[in-house]
Protein backbone atom coordinates (compact mmCIF):
# COMPACT_ATOMS: atom_id res chain seq x y z
CA UNK A 1 0.00 0.00 0.00
CA UNK A 2 1.80 3.34 -1.04
CA UNK A 3 1.93 5.99 2.19
CA UNK A 4 3.32 9.02 0.39
CA UNK A 5 0.69 11.77 0.84
CA UNK A 6 1.79 13.63 -2.08
CA UNK A 7 0.33 11.33 -4.54
CA UNK A 8 -3.14 11.52 -3.05
CA UNK A 9 -3.85 15.24 -3.49
CA UNK A 10 -6.33 15.41 -6.15
CA UNK A 11 -7.11 18.59 -8.30
CA UNK A 12 -10.45 19.72 -6.53
CA UNK A 13 -10.16 22.64 -8.59
CA UNK A 14 -12.08 24.24 -11.08
CA UNK A 15 -15.97 24.66 -11.09
CA UNK A 16 -17.09 20.69 -11.21
CA UNK A 17 -19.07 19.53 -14.22
CA UNK A 18 -21.23 16.37 -14.05
CA UNK A 19 -20.33 14.14 -17.50
CA UNK A 20 -22.73 13.70 -19.80
CA UNK A 21 -25.52 11.22 -19.84
CA UNK A 22 -25.20 10.50 -23.56
CA UNK A 23 -21.27 10.11 -23.27
CA UNK A 24 -21.77 8.11 -20.53
CA UNK A 25 -24.05 5.85 -22.08
CA UNK A 26 -21.92 5.14 -24.50
CA UNK A 27 -19.54 4.11 -22.37
CA UNK A 28 -21.81 2.05 -20.22
CA UNK A 29 -22.57 0.35 -23.48
CA UNK A 30 -19.17 -0.50 -24.24
CA UNK A 31 -18.82 -1.76 -20.87
CA UNK A 32 -21.81 -4.32 -20.83
CA UNK A 33 -20.44 -5.28 -24.73
CA UNK A 34 -17.00 -6.26 -23.17
CA UNK A 35 -18.98 -8.14 -20.41
CA UNK A 36 -21.18 -9.81 -22.48
CA UNK A 37 -18.16 -10.79 -24.66
CA UNK A 38 -15.76 -12.11 -22.13
CA UNK A 39 -18.89 -14.85 -21.03
CA UNK A 40 -17.55 -16.90 -23.53
CA UNK A 41 -20.27 -19.71 -23.06
CA UNK A 42 -22.92 -17.05 -23.12
CA UNK A 43 -22.14 -15.70 -26.11
CA UNK A 44 -22.03 -19.64 -27.98
CA UNK A 45 -25.49 -20.47 -26.72
CA UNK A 46 -27.07 -16.85 -27.14
CA UNK A 47 -26.01 -17.13 -30.87
CA UNK A 48 -26.41 -20.64 -31.22
CA UNK A 49 -29.81 -21.30 -29.98
CA UNK A 50 -31.71 -20.00 -32.53
CA UNK A 51 -29.69 -21.38 -35.21
CA UNK A 52 -29.31 -24.47 -33.56
CA UNK A 53 -33.69 -24.71 -33.53
CA UNK A 54 -33.72 -23.05 -37.16
CA UNK A 55 -32.09 -26.13 -38.43
CA UNK A 56 -34.15 -28.78 -36.28
CA UNK A 57 -37.67 -27.18 -37.09
CA UNK A 58 -36.17 -26.91 -41.19
CA UNK A 59 -34.96 -30.31 -41.57
CA UNK A 60 -38.18 -31.96 -39.59
CA UNK A 61 -40.17 -30.25 -41.82
CA UNK A 62 -38.61 -29.47 -45.07
CA UNK A 63 -41.62 -29.49 -47.40
CA UNK A 64 -43.63 -27.12 -49.85
CA UNK A 65 -46.12 -25.80 -47.98
CA UNK A 66 -49.46 -26.09 -50.01
CA UNK A 67 -50.73 -23.60 -52.13
CA UNK A 68 -48.27 -21.27 -51.23
CA UNK A 69 -45.27 -21.39 -53.15
CA UNK A 70 -42.69 -21.39 -50.41
CA UNK A 71 -41.04 -24.43 -47.90
CA UNK A 72 -41.75 -24.51 -44.53
CA UNK A 73 -37.66 -24.01 -43.64
CA UNK A 74 -38.80 -20.65 -45.21
CA UNK A 75 -41.74 -19.98 -42.41
CA UNK A 76 -39.07 -21.24 -39.33
CA UNK A 77 -36.35 -18.84 -40.63
CA UNK A 78 -38.90 -15.75 -40.54
CA UNK A 79 -40.04 -16.83 -37.56
CA UNK A 80 -36.80 -17.35 -35.62
CA UNK A 81 -35.28 -14.43 -36.57
CA UNK A 82 -38.03 -12.84 -34.72
CA UNK A 83 -36.99 -15.13 -31.98
CA UNK A 84 -33.69 -14.37 -31.82
CA UNK A 85 -34.63 -10.62 -31.75
CA UNK A 86 -36.91 -10.91 -28.85
CA UNK A 87 -34.15 -13.38 -26.71
CA UNK A 88 -31.23 -10.60 -26.64
CA UNK A 89 -33.52 -8.29 -25.77
CA UNK A 90 -36.87 -9.38 -23.71
CA UNK A 91 -34.91 -12.45 -22.14
CA UNK A 92 -31.67 -11.36 -21.64
CA UNK A 93 -32.40 -8.23 -19.68
CA UNK A 94 -35.11 -9.48 -17.88
CA UNK A 95 -32.48 -12.01 -16.24
CA UNK A 96 -29.52 -10.15 -16.30
CA UNK A 97 -30.99 -6.79 -14.58
CA UNK A 98 -32.98 -9.45 -12.17
CA UNK A 99 -29.21 -10.82 -11.44
CA UNK A 100 -27.69 -7.80 -11.44
CA UNK A 101 -30.30 -6.10 -9.26
CA UNK A 102 -30.18 -9.30 -7.00
CA UNK A 103 -26.11 -9.07 -6.43
CA UNK A 104 -26.43 -5.17 -5.91
CA UNK A 105 -24.74 -4.26 -9.14
CA UNK A 106 -27.69 -1.97 -9.26
CA UNK A 107 -27.40 -0.50 -5.65
CA UNK A 108 -23.89 0.46 -6.42
CA UNK A 109 -24.39 2.40 -10.15
CA UNK A 110 -27.09 4.03 -7.47
CA UNK A 111 -24.46 5.29 -5.34
CA UNK A 112 -22.83 6.92 -7.61
CA UNK A 113 -23.58 10.38 -9.73
CA UNK A 114 -24.49 8.45 -12.96
CA UNK A 115 -27.59 9.25 -14.30
CA UNK A 116 -30.07 6.41 -14.54
CA UNK A 117 -30.74 7.11 -18.31
CA UNK A 118 -26.81 5.80 -18.84
CA UNK A 119 -27.68 2.42 -17.69
CA UNK A 120 -30.47 2.22 -19.78
CA UNK A 121 -28.61 3.54 -22.72
CA UNK A 122 -25.60 1.20 -22.04
CA UNK A 123 -28.50 -1.51 -22.20
CA UNK A 124 -29.86 -0.28 -25.79
CA UNK A 125 -26.25 -0.02 -27.29
CA UNK A 126 -25.73 -3.74 -25.44
CA UNK A 127 -29.11 -5.21 -27.19
CA UNK A 128 -29.11 -3.32 -30.45
CA UNK A 129 -25.31 -5.05 -30.68
CA UNK A 130 -26.73 -8.62 -30.16
CA UNK A 131 -29.12 -8.35 -31.83
CA UNK A 132 -27.92 -7.06 -35.21
CA UNK A 133 -25.27 -9.81 -34.48
CA UNK A 134 -27.50 -12.57 -34.17
CA UNK A 135 -30.02 -11.39 -36.99
CA UNK A 136 -26.91 -11.40 -39.02
CA UNK A 137 -26.39 -14.81 -38.19
CA UNK A 138 -29.82 -16.33 -38.50
CA UNK A 139 -29.91 -14.29 -42.04
CA UNK A 140 -26.70 -15.96 -43.10
CA UNK A 141 -27.64 -19.42 -42.19
CA UNK A 142 -31.23 -19.03 -43.25
CA UNK A 143 -29.84 -17.77 -47.08
CA UNK A 144 -27.17 -20.23 -47.68
CA UNK A 145 -28.87 -23.71 -46.25
CA UNK A 146 -32.40 -22.83 -45.77
CA UNK A 147 -33.97 -21.59 -48.99
CA UNK A 148 -34.48 -18.23 -46.95
CA UNK A 149 -34.38 -15.26 -50.05
CA UNK A 150 -33.00 -12.08 -48.83
CA UNK A 151 -34.96 -8.96 -50.12
CA UNK A 152 -34.10 -7.31 -53.19
CA UNK A 153 -35.94 -3.98 -53.12
CA UNK A 154 -34.95 -1.14 -50.78
CA UNK A 155 -38.32 -0.85 -49.75
CA UNK A 156 -38.39 -4.33 -48.17
CA UNK A 157 -35.11 -3.51 -46.71
CA UNK A 158 -36.95 -0.74 -44.87
CA UNK A 159 -39.70 -2.33 -43.70
CA UNK A 160 -37.33 -5.33 -42.59
CA UNK A 161 -35.24 -1.95 -40.47
CA UNK A 162 -38.36 -0.98 -39.05
CA UNK A 163 -39.82 -4.24 -37.64
CA UNK A 164 -36.41 -5.09 -36.42
CA UNK A 165 -36.31 -1.56 -34.87
CA UNK A 166 -40.08 -0.85 -32.90
CA UNK A 167 -39.61 -5.13 -32.07
CA UNK A 168 -36.27 -5.00 -30.32
CA UNK A 169 -37.13 -2.00 -28.68
CA UNK A 170 -40.64 -3.05 -27.72
CA UNK A 171 -39.18 -6.05 -26.22
CA UNK A 172 -36.35 -4.91 -24.48
CA UNK A 173 -38.82 -2.72 -22.70
CA UNK A 174 -40.71 -5.30 -21.72
CA UNK A 175 -37.73 -7.45 -20.76
CA UNK A 176 -36.55 -4.78 -18.33
CA UNK A 177 -40.20 -4.74 -16.55
CA UNK A 178 -40.13 -8.02 -16.12
CA UNK A 179 -37.13 -7.75 -14.01
CA UNK A 180 -38.50 -6.71 -11.30
CA UNK A 181 -40.58 -9.89 -11.19
CA UNK A 182 -38.20 -12.47 -9.97
CA UNK A 183 -37.56 -12.16 -6.28
CA UNK A 184 -33.83 -13.34 -6.59
CA UNK A 185 -31.69 -13.51 -9.23
CA UNK A 186 -31.48 -17.37 -8.95
CA UNK A 187 -35.18 -17.21 -9.99
CA UNK A 188 -34.98 -14.81 -12.93
CA UNK A 189 -34.43 -17.39 -15.62
CA UNK A 190 -37.32 -19.60 -14.93
CA UNK A 191 -39.58 -16.38 -14.27
CA UNK A 192 -38.53 -15.63 -17.84
CA UNK A 193 -37.96 -17.75 -20.11
CA UNK A 194 -41.67 -19.56 -19.61
CA UNK A 195 -43.56 -16.64 -21.08
CA UNK A 196 -40.79 -16.27 -23.58
CA UNK A 197 -41.22 -20.20 -24.24
CA UNK A 198 -45.02 -19.63 -24.34
CA UNK A 199 -45.03 -16.76 -26.76
CA UNK A 200 -43.19 -18.68 -28.90
CA UNK A 201 -45.05 -21.26 -29.57
CA UNK A 202 -48.66 -18.93 -30.20
CA UNK A 203 -46.79 -16.54 -32.16
CA UNK A 204 -45.72 -18.69 -34.96
CA UNK A 205 -42.37 -19.18 -34.31
CA UNK A 206 -42.62 -23.35 -33.83
CA UNK A 207 -45.63 -23.90 -34.90
CA UNK A 208 -46.68 -22.20 -38.36
CA UNK A 209 -49.61 -19.90 -37.98
CA UNK A 210 -52.26 -21.45 -40.06
CA UNK A 211 -52.42 -24.46 -37.81
CA UNK A 212 -52.95 -22.21 -34.32
CA UNK A 213 -56.62 -22.10 -33.01
CA UNK A 214 -57.92 -18.43 -33.25
CA UNK A 215 -57.85 -17.96 -29.78
CA UNK A 216 -54.50 -18.33 -29.12
CA UNK A 217 -53.78 -16.24 -31.65
CA UNK A 218 -55.48 -13.62 -30.55
CA UNK A 219 -53.93 -13.92 -27.43
CA UNK A 220 -50.93 -13.46 -29.04
CA UNK A 221 -51.59 -10.85 -31.04
CA UNK A 222 -51.49 -9.16 -27.52
CA UNK A 223 -47.99 -9.19 -27.63
CA UNK A 224 -45.03 -8.05 -29.90
CA UNK A 225 -43.49 -11.50 -31.09
CA UNK A 226 -46.66 -12.84 -33.27
CA UNK A 227 -46.43 -9.25 -35.12
CA UNK A 228 -42.41 -9.34 -35.69
CA UNK A 229 -42.75 -12.66 -37.13
CA UNK A 230 -45.33 -11.77 -39.60
CA UNK A 231 -44.06 -8.64 -40.46
CA UNK A 232 -40.51 -10.83 -41.22
CA UNK A 233 -42.58 -13.05 -43.35
CA UNK A 234 -43.90 -10.58 -45.06
CA UNK A 235 -40.08 -9.44 -45.85
CA UNK A 236 -38.50 -12.45 -46.69
CA UNK A 237 -41.69 -14.61 -48.53
CA UNK A 238 -43.18 -14.25 -51.74
CA UNK A 239 -46.79 -12.30 -51.79
CA UNK A 240 -48.16 -15.74 -52.66
CA UNK A 241 -47.25 -16.83 -49.25
CA UNK A 242 -49.81 -14.19 -47.47
CA UNK A 243 -52.63 -16.64 -47.70
CA UNK A 244 -51.63 -18.18 -45.04
CA UNK A 245 -51.92 -15.51 -42.59
CA UNK A 246 -55.29 -14.95 -40.09
CA UNK A 247 -55.92 -11.95 -42.21
CA UNK A 248 -54.59 -13.31 -45.93
CA UNK A 249 -52.15 -10.55 -46.00
CA UNK A 250 -49.13 -9.10 -44.13
CA UNK A 251 -50.95 -6.52 -42.52
CA UNK A 252 -47.38 -4.13 -41.66
CA UNK A 253 -50.12 -1.14 -40.57
CA UNK A 254 -51.23 -3.04 -37.73
CA UNK A 255 -47.38 -4.58 -37.13
CA UNK A 256 -46.30 -0.70 -36.82
CA UNK A 257 -49.46 0.23 -34.43
CA UNK A 258 -48.90 -2.84 -31.92
CA UNK A 259 -45.26 -2.71 -31.99
CA UNK A 260 -45.57 1.41 -31.44
CA UNK A 261 -47.53 0.99 -28.87
CA UNK A 262 -45.57 -1.79 -26.80
CA UNK A 263 -42.45 1.06 -27.20
CA UNK A 264 -44.46 3.40 -25.94
CA UNK A 265 -46.22 1.11 -23.34
CA UNK A 266 -43.37 -0.73 -22.25
CA UNK A 267 -41.36 2.77 -21.13
CA UNK A 268 -44.09 3.25 -18.89
CA UNK A 269 -44.36 0.24 -17.61
CA UNK A 270 -40.69 0.95 -16.96
CA UNK A 271 -40.95 3.85 -15.50
CA UNK A 272 -43.75 2.70 -13.28
CA UNK A 273 -42.21 -0.79 -12.28
CA UNK A 274 -38.09 -0.19 -12.25
CA UNK A 275 -36.81 -0.35 -8.95
CA UNK A 276 -32.75 -0.16 -7.84
CA UNK A 277 -32.97 -2.72 -4.51
CA UNK A 278 -34.05 -6.39 -4.61
CA UNK A 279 -37.46 -6.46 -2.71
CA UNK A 280 -35.64 -7.88 0.47
CA UNK A 281 -33.47 -4.71 0.69
CA UNK A 282 -37.29 -2.97 1.17
CA UNK B 1 -27.34 26.53 7.40
CA UNK B 2 -25.49 23.77 8.90
CA UNK B 3 -22.09 23.99 9.90
CA UNK B 4 -21.90 20.10 10.04
CA UNK B 5 -20.67 17.89 7.63
CA UNK B 6 -23.67 15.27 9.06
CA UNK B 7 -26.43 16.83 11.48
CA UNK B 8 -29.30 13.97 12.54
CA UNK B 9 -31.59 15.02 14.36
CA UNK B 10 -34.47 12.30 15.81
CA UNK B 11 -33.97 9.99 13.32
CA UNK B 12 -37.06 7.36 12.96
CA UNK B 13 -37.36 4.29 11.13
CA UNK B 14 -39.86 1.21 11.23
CA UNK B 15 -39.38 -2.26 9.85
CA UNK B 16 -43.11 -3.07 10.34
CA UNK B 17 -43.54 -3.19 13.88
CA UNK B 18 -40.05 -3.64 14.42
CA UNK B 19 -38.31 0.15 15.45
CA UNK B 20 -34.98 -0.17 14.20
CA UNK B 21 -33.99 3.57 14.52
CA UNK B 22 -35.54 5.34 17.87
CA UNK B 23 -34.89 8.98 17.81
CA UNK B 24 -31.44 9.07 17.31
CA UNK B 25 -29.34 12.42 16.95
CA UNK B 26 -25.47 12.83 15.64
CA UNK B 27 -23.70 15.28 15.00
CA UNK B 28 -20.41 15.08 12.85
CA UNK B 29 -18.08 17.98 11.73
CA UNK B 30 -15.85 18.32 8.58
CA UNK B 31 -12.82 16.51 8.86
CA UNK B 32 -13.34 13.79 11.45
CA UNK B 33 -13.33 10.17 11.39
CA UNK B 34 -16.31 9.49 13.41
CA UNK B 35 -17.03 5.82 14.21
CA UNK B 36 -20.88 4.07 14.75
CA UNK B 37 -20.46 1.45 17.34
CA UNK B 38 -22.79 -1.35 18.22
CA UNK B 39 -24.01 -4.57 18.05
CA UNK B 40 -25.36 -6.66 15.41
CA UNK B 41 -29.28 -5.33 14.81
CA UNK B 42 -28.25 -1.85 16.88
CA UNK B 43 -30.09 0.40 13.54
CA UNK B 44 -25.90 0.83 12.16
CA UNK B 45 -26.65 -0.20 9.17
CA UNK B 46 -30.01 1.04 8.75
CA UNK B 47 -28.81 4.71 9.73
CA UNK B 48 -25.90 3.95 7.31
CA UNK B 49 -28.39 4.13 4.60
CA UNK B 50 -30.53 6.98 5.42
CA UNK B 51 -27.27 9.22 5.25
CA UNK B 52 -26.74 7.38 1.80
CA UNK B 53 -30.20 8.08 0.39
CA UNK B 54 -30.68 4.73 -0.26
CA UNK B 55 -33.22 4.33 2.30
CA UNK B 56 -36.17 6.61 3.69
CA UNK B 57 -36.88 7.21 6.92
CA UNK B 58 -40.21 7.48 9.00
CA UNK B 59 -39.23 10.87 11.17
CA UNK B 60 -36.35 13.25 12.11
CA UNK B 61 -34.41 15.30 10.48
CA UNK B 62 -31.09 14.51 8.60
CA UNK B 63 -28.44 16.73 6.79
CA UNK B 64 -25.52 15.68 5.07
CA UNK B 65 -22.90 18.03 3.33
CA UNK B 66 -26.00 20.57 4.09
CA UNK B 67 -28.74 17.95 1.23
CA UNK B 68 -31.28 16.36 2.59
CA UNK B 69 -29.85 12.64 0.92
CA UNK B 70 -33.90 11.36 0.80
CA UNK B 71 -33.99 14.24 -2.18
CA UNK B 72 -30.24 15.09 -3.16
CA UNK B 73 -29.09 14.81 -6.88
CA UNK B 74 -26.28 13.95 -8.70
CA UNK B 75 -23.85 17.04 -7.79
CA UNK B 76 -24.60 16.17 -4.14
CA UNK B 77 -23.56 12.43 -4.68
CA UNK B 78 -20.64 12.94 -6.78
CA UNK B 79 -19.39 14.39 -2.97
CA UNK B 80 -20.74 11.38 -1.32
CA UNK B 81 -18.28 7.84 -1.17
CA UNK B 82 -19.70 5.46 0.17
CA UNK B 83 -18.29 1.05 0.53
CA UNK B 84 -21.12 -0.69 1.70
CA UNK B 85 -21.22 -4.01 3.81
CA UNK B 86 -22.10 -6.64 0.94
CA UNK B 87 -20.52 -5.51 -2.17
CA UNK B 88 -20.45 -7.06 -5.96
CA UNK B 89 -18.70 -5.77 -8.76
CA UNK B 90 -18.59 -6.61 -12.31
CA UNK B 91 -16.57 -10.22 -12.38
CA UNK B 92 -15.96 -9.94 -15.97
CA UNK B 93 -13.89 -6.72 -15.86
CA UNK B 94 -10.54 -6.23 -14.93
CA UNK B 95 -9.39 -4.02 -11.78
CA UNK B 96 -8.01 -1.53 -13.83
CA UNK B 97 -10.80 -1.17 -16.58
CA UNK B 98 -13.39 -1.33 -13.69
CA UNK B 99 -11.63 1.65 -11.28
CA UNK B 100 -10.89 3.76 -14.56
CA UNK B 101 -14.84 3.63 -15.90
CA UNK B 102 -16.41 4.53 -12.36
CA UNK B 103 -13.99 7.91 -12.54
CA UNK B 104 -15.50 8.70 -15.85
CA UNK B 105 -19.08 9.10 -13.61
CA UNK B 106 -17.28 12.00 -11.34
CA UNK B 107 -16.83 15.71 -12.28
CA UNK B 108 -13.38 15.26 -10.48
CA UNK B 109 -12.18 11.90 -10.23
CA UNK B 110 -8.99 11.33 -8.41
CA UNK B 111 -6.54 9.83 -10.77
CA UNK B 112 -7.43 5.47 -11.24
CA UNK B 113 -4.00 4.59 -11.70
CA UNK B 114 -2.98 6.53 -7.85
CA UNK B 115 -6.40 4.98 -6.10
CA UNK B 116 -5.23 1.54 -7.70
CA UNK B 117 -2.07 2.08 -5.71
CA UNK B 118 -3.90 3.90 -2.72
CA UNK B 119 -5.78 0.46 -1.93
CA UNK B 120 -2.78 -1.71 -2.80
CA UNK B 121 -4.02 -3.45 -5.50
CA UNK B 122 -0.92 -1.97 -8.49
CA UNK B 123 -0.17 -6.16 -8.67
CA UNK B 124 -3.90 -6.93 -9.52
CA UNK B 125 -4.55 -3.96 -11.90
CA UNK B 126 -5.33 -6.67 -14.76
CA UNK B 127 -6.72 -9.65 -12.93
CA UNK B 128 -10.66 -10.14 -13.48
CA UNK B 129 -12.32 -9.45 -10.43
CA UNK B 130 -13.59 -12.72 -10.23
CA UNK B 131 -10.07 -13.81 -9.77
CA UNK B 132 -10.09 -11.79 -6.22
CA UNK B 133 -9.71 -12.92 -3.07
CA UNK B 134 -12.26 -11.37 -0.59
CA UNK B 135 -9.91 -8.66 0.82
CA UNK B 136 -8.40 -8.10 -2.67
CA UNK B 137 -12.37 -7.45 -3.39
CA UNK B 138 -13.19 -5.38 -0.86
CA UNK B 139 -9.98 -2.65 -1.33
CA UNK B 140 -11.86 -2.83 -4.98
CA UNK B 141 -14.29 -1.71 -3.18
CA UNK B 142 -12.95 1.25 -1.40
CA UNK B 143 -11.43 2.01 -4.05
CA UNK B 144 -14.59 2.56 -6.37
CA UNK B 145 -15.51 4.76 -3.33
CA UNK B 146 -12.83 7.09 -2.90
CA UNK B 147 -12.49 7.42 -7.14
CA UNK B 148 -14.80 10.04 -6.77
CA UNK B 149 -12.50 12.03 -4.61
CA UNK B 150 -15.13 12.43 -2.04
CA UNK B 151 -15.61 15.03 0.59
CA UNK B 152 -17.83 12.89 2.48
CA UNK B 153 -16.68 8.64 2.67
CA UNK B 154 -19.40 6.50 4.67
CA UNK B 155 -18.17 2.87 5.24
CA UNK B 156 -20.21 0.34 6.34
CA UNK B 157 -18.51 -2.62 8.19
CA UNK B 158 -15.46 -2.06 5.87
CA UNK B 159 -13.20 -4.39 7.81
CA UNK B 160 -15.52 -7.62 8.44
CA UNK B 161 -14.12 -11.12 6.98
CA UNK B 162 -10.37 -9.28 6.85
CA UNK B 163 -7.09 -11.15 8.43
CA UNK B 164 -5.40 -8.77 11.27
CA UNK B 165 -2.49 -7.59 8.53
CA UNK B 166 -4.98 -6.53 6.38
CA UNK B 167 -6.79 -4.81 8.76
CA UNK B 168 -3.79 -3.04 9.86
CA UNK B 169 -3.52 -2.18 5.84
CA UNK B 170 -6.99 -0.59 6.05
CA UNK B 171 -6.73 1.20 8.77
CA UNK B 172 -3.28 3.14 7.28
CA UNK B 173 -5.53 3.94 4.40
CA UNK B 174 -8.39 5.56 6.23
CA UNK B 175 -5.89 7.34 8.27
CA UNK B 176 -4.09 8.29 4.74
CA UNK B 177 -6.98 9.76 3.77
CA UNK B 178 -8.50 11.82 6.96
CA UNK B 179 -5.01 13.38 6.96
CA UNK B 180 -6.23 14.73 3.39
CA UNK B 181 -9.25 16.11 4.63
CA UNK B 182 -11.97 13.71 4.49
CA UNK B 183 -14.76 13.34 6.68
CA UNK B 184 -14.83 9.73 7.50
CA UNK B 185 -17.68 7.71 8.75
CA UNK B 186 -17.81 4.32 10.02
CA UNK B 187 -19.46 1.76 11.32
CA UNK B 188 -17.99 -0.85 13.48
CA UNK B 189 -18.55 -3.78 16.11
CA UNK B 190 -14.70 -4.26 16.45
CA UNK B 191 -13.94 -1.72 19.23
CA UNK B 192 -10.00 -1.66 18.25
CA UNK B 193 -11.30 -0.31 15.31
CA UNK B 194 -13.17 2.48 16.37
CA UNK B 195 -10.29 3.15 19.12
CA UNK B 196 -7.89 3.17 16.47
CA UNK B 197 -9.54 5.17 13.99
CA UNK B 198 -11.93 7.52 15.35
CA UNK B 199 -11.93 11.05 16.69
CA UNK B 200 -15.08 10.24 18.08
CA UNK B 201 -17.67 7.81 18.30
CA UNK B 202 -21.03 7.36 19.06
CA UNK B 203 -22.39 3.69 20.87
CA UNK B 204 -25.47 3.36 19.48
CA UNK B 205 -28.10 0.85 21.29
CA UNK B 206 -31.42 -0.27 20.60
CA UNK B 207 -31.72 2.44 17.33
CA UNK B 208 -30.49 5.28 19.84
CA UNK B 209 -26.80 6.68 21.14
CA UNK B 210 -26.14 5.45 24.10
CA UNK B 211 -22.75 7.21 24.21
CA UNK B 212 -21.20 10.16 22.21
CA UNK B 213 -17.16 11.10 22.53
CA UNK B 214 -13.75 10.72 22.28
CA UNK B 215 -13.17 6.86 22.97
CA UNK B 216 -10.35 7.98 25.78
CA UNK B 217 -13.19 10.22 27.12
CA UNK B 218 -16.10 7.72 26.78
CA UNK B 219 -13.61 5.45 28.85
CA UNK B 220 -12.95 7.45 31.46
CA UNK B 221 -16.06 9.06 31.90
CA UNK B 222 -18.08 5.56 31.69
CA UNK B 223 -15.48 3.19 32.69
CA UNK B 224 -15.65 4.11 36.62
CA UNK B 225 -14.59 1.07 38.35
CA UNK B 226 -12.64 -1.89 38.92
CA UNK B 227 -12.92 -5.89 38.21
CA UNK B 228 -11.78 -7.87 41.23
CA UNK B 229 -11.23 -11.11 39.63
CA UNK B 230 -10.66 -14.26 42.85
CA UNK B 231 -10.45 -18.16 43.12
CA UNK B 232 -13.19 -19.39 46.06
CA UNK B 233 -11.79 -22.00 48.14
CA UNK B 234 -14.39 -24.78 46.09
CA UNK B 235 -12.27 -23.81 43.45
CA UNK B 236 -14.86 -21.44 41.01
CA UNK B 237 -13.91 -18.39 40.25
CA UNK B 238 -15.20 -15.12 41.44
CA UNK B 239 -15.64 -11.78 39.73
CA UNK B 240 -16.78 -8.59 40.93
CA UNK B 241 -17.54 -4.67 39.54
CA UNK B 242 -17.21 -2.27 42.73
CA UNK B 243 -16.21 1.11 42.80
CA UNK B 244 -14.32 0.33 46.31
CA UNK B 245 -11.33 -2.47 44.78
CA UNK B 246 -9.16 -1.45 47.93
CA UNK B 247 -12.09 -2.43 50.32
CA UNK B 248 -13.05 -5.60 48.61
CA UNK B 249 -9.64 -6.96 48.76
CA UNK B 250 -9.42 -5.81 52.14
CA UNK B 251 -12.21 -8.25 52.85
CA UNK B 252 -10.78 -10.76 51.07
CA UNK B 253 -7.62 -10.68 52.95
CA UNK B 254 -9.86 -11.20 55.80
CA UNK B 255 -11.65 -14.06 54.65
CA UNK B 256 -8.42 -16.09 53.22
CA UNK B 257 -5.87 -15.14 55.69
CA UNK B 258 -3.73 -14.54 53.77
CA UNK B 259 -3.13 -15.16 49.94
CA UNK B 260 -6.26 -14.64 47.86
CA UNK B 261 -6.01 -17.28 45.27
CA UNK B 262 -6.13 -15.89 41.34
CA UNK B 263 -6.22 -12.77 42.60
CA UNK B 264 -6.38 -10.08 39.96
CA UNK B 265 -7.69 -6.07 39.80
CA UNK B 266 -8.65 -4.62 36.69
CA UNK B 267 -9.70 -1.09 35.14
CA UNK B 268 -12.21 -1.11 32.48
CA UNK B 269 -11.53 -1.65 29.14
CA UNK B 270 -13.45 0.45 26.15
CA UNK B 271 -14.93 -3.20 25.90
CA UNK B 272 -16.17 -3.07 29.40
CA UNK B 273 -17.67 -0.12 28.73
CA UNK B 274 -19.16 -0.61 25.61
CA UNK B 275 -20.74 -3.94 26.26
CA UNK B 276 -22.40 -2.62 29.69
CA UNK B 277 -23.45 0.68 27.34
CA UNK B 278 -25.25 -1.47 24.74
CA UNK B 279 -27.06 -4.11 27.57
CA UNK B 280 -24.85 -7.08 26.87
CA UNK B 281 -23.35 -7.13 30.57
CA UNK B 282 -25.06 -7.35 33.50
CA UNK B 283 -24.32 -4.53 36.69
CA UNK B 284 -22.39 -7.51 38.31
CA UNK B 285 -19.62 -7.92 35.45
CA UNK B 286 -21.04 -10.76 34.13
CA UNK B 287 -21.94 -11.67 30.67
CA UNK B 288 -25.34 -11.73 29.98
CA UNK B 289 -26.17 -15.05 28.41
Amino acid sequence: MTTTTDTLVSSRAGAPRLPGTWSLGLRRGALEIKQFVRRRDQVIFTFAFPVVFLALFASIFSGQVENAGITASQLYAAGMIAAGIMSVSFQSLGISIAIERDEKVLRRLRGTPMPPAAYFLGKVWLVLATGIAETAVLLLFGATLFDLDLPTTATKWLEFSWIFVLGITGCALLGIAISSLPKSGKSASSVVVLPFLVLQFISGVYIPVGTLPDWLLDISAFFPLKWMCQGFRGVFLPQSAAVLEQAGDWEFGRIALVLGAWCIGGLVLCLLTFRWKSRRDG
Amino acid sequence: MTQLAVDVRGLRKQYGEVTAVDGLDLGIRHGEVFGILGPNGAGKSTTVEILQGHRGRDGGEVSVLGADPASAGRAWRSRVGIVWQDESAPAELTVRETVHHFARYYPNPRDPEQVIALVGLEKKASARIKGLSGGQRRRLDVALGVIGGPELLLLDEPTTGFDPAARRQFWELIRLLAREGTTIVLTTHYLEEAEALADRLAVIAGGKVVAEGEPAALRQSLGTGATVEWTEVDGSPRTLRTETPTRTVAELMHRFDGEIPGLRIGRPTLEDVYLRLTGQLDPQGEEAR
